[in-house]
């Protein structure tokens, strides 16, 4: 990796290990990795809907089988830490969208504010049309 | 000395503890405490500073500006990527103050590190100015930029490569392949800038798994930068842009592009 110069020889540099711990060593760390870990509570409820919408389309006996496998303990407790997760993930890549997204309108910078404003506005009306879908 | 002076000179007083490494003697670094004088005024690189002139001559750091221009001191204090002669004694008290060289480089000798990796990468992101009308004549005249233009750019361009936010960042620290974050901010500066057109030379080399996408967004680099370069923003804005650069070569035709 370093490059030894020819005739001058380098003193013996120490390198210290990465612990396999370095994300507890700072809260932004630990952030950082639950956001990351997030993605697979996601997973889960991307499966998780699609299951569902199958045995919707398989009729009601199937749908009833469902809800009634849906409503056990150890589901709940994984669906209530997905929906953290998933609350967590959303908060903090709105926060992160204006750092890759440099807006510019008419000549001027979008301040960051704005996008992340932006994005909650677009998150409620998609939340207000799906409860619509819903429960109308 | 009176109870009292020593009362008085324990409260003006702060305690250093500074990673020592003999390379000829040591097999692995130890912490070595210095009391110097805590006054409101100090950097830790004045105590540092303190310390080699009056208690320890042996101790071997960088420094040269001591006002956060040159990047030469930058350390671990207190486990943060800082530079030493930005950050004060006093927001420490009543201490101890770890200082510890940058992390994620070798260690040469007690807070001096190996940068050369660094030194290696930086040229492959071609940072300077290319031109695709082969060698301009410098006496032809200026490129002129309006505001704007220069403002694309201009945050970018304050990297005094001081070497902090590869100390924060915890990629490098595990794939030491990785670009880094001070190099591709500076790939950015240029491609930013509107005399540049080199743009899709640096993507040819920035494309690769350790360079743009080496980058998980963990954003210490931003947090620790001294001068509010943002390298989290310049490596997401690239990643956006050669991502459209990636669908537009599937989607257009040649001339399009």
């Amino acid at each position: 990796m370093s490059v030894q110069t020819p005739g001058r020889s380098r003193p013996r540099a120490y390198r210290r290990p990465v612990s396999v711990w370095w994300w507890l060593r700072k809260p932004t760390y630990l952030l950082f990795v639950l956001r990351e870990l997030s993605s697979i509570f996601i997973a889960w409820l991307v499966a998780f809907l699609v299951i569902m919408v199958f045995s919707v389309g398989r009729g009601a006996d199937s749908y009833r089988g469902f809800m009634d496998w849906a409503g056990q303990a150890w589901v709940v407790v994984i669906n209530v830490l997905a929906f953290a997760f998933a609350a967590l993930h959303t908060v903090t890549w709105f926060l992160l969208t204006p750092k890759a997204m440099a807006l510019r309108v008419r000549g001027r910078a979008v301040p960051a504010r704005a996008v992340v404003t932006g994005e909650y506005v677009v998150l409620a009306i998609v939340t207000v049309l799906v409860l619509w879908l819903v429960l109308r | 000395m009176t109870l009292e002076a020593a009362a008085r000179a324990a409260e003006e007083s702060i305690t250093l503890e500074v990673t020592r490494y003999e390379p000829d003697g040591d097999t692995e670094p130890h912490t070595q405490s210095y009391v110097v004088p805590l006054r409101k005024d100090w950097t830790v690189l004045d105590g540092l500073n303190y310390v080699k002139d009056s208690l320890d001559p042996s101790l071997s750091y960088r420094w040269s500006c001591r006002m956060g221009v040159c990047g030469s001191c930058g350390m671990n204090v207190g486990g943060r990527p800082s530079l030493s002669c930005g950050t004060f004694l006093s927001d420490f008290a009543p201490g101890p103050v770890r200082v510890e060289p940058l992390s994620n480089f070798p260690v040469i000798r007690d807070l001096v590190v190996d940068i050369t990796d660094f030194l290696d990468k930086l040229p492959t992101v071609k940072p300077w100015i290319i031109r695709d009308d082969g060698d301009v004549d410098v006496h032809a005249g200026e490129f002129l930029q309006t505001p704007a233009e220069l403002d694309a750019y201009s945050q970018f361009s304050s990297c005094i490569n001081c070497m902090l936010c590869y100390s924060a960042c915890p990629v490098y620290g595990l794939d030491p392949d990785f670009t880094g974050p001070a190099a591709i901010a500076l790939a950015e500066r240029y491609n930013l800038d509107s005399r540049d057109q080199g743009a899709r030379e640096r993507l040819d080399v920035l494309i690769e798994r350790e360079g743009l996408w080496g980058c998980t967004f963990v954003g210490e680099c931003t947090r620790v930068c001294p001068k509010h370069v943002d390298p989290a923003s310049a490596i997401q804005r690239y990643k956006l842009k050669a991502a459209q650069e990636s669908v537009r070569a599937v989607l257009l035709p040649r001339g399009g592009r």
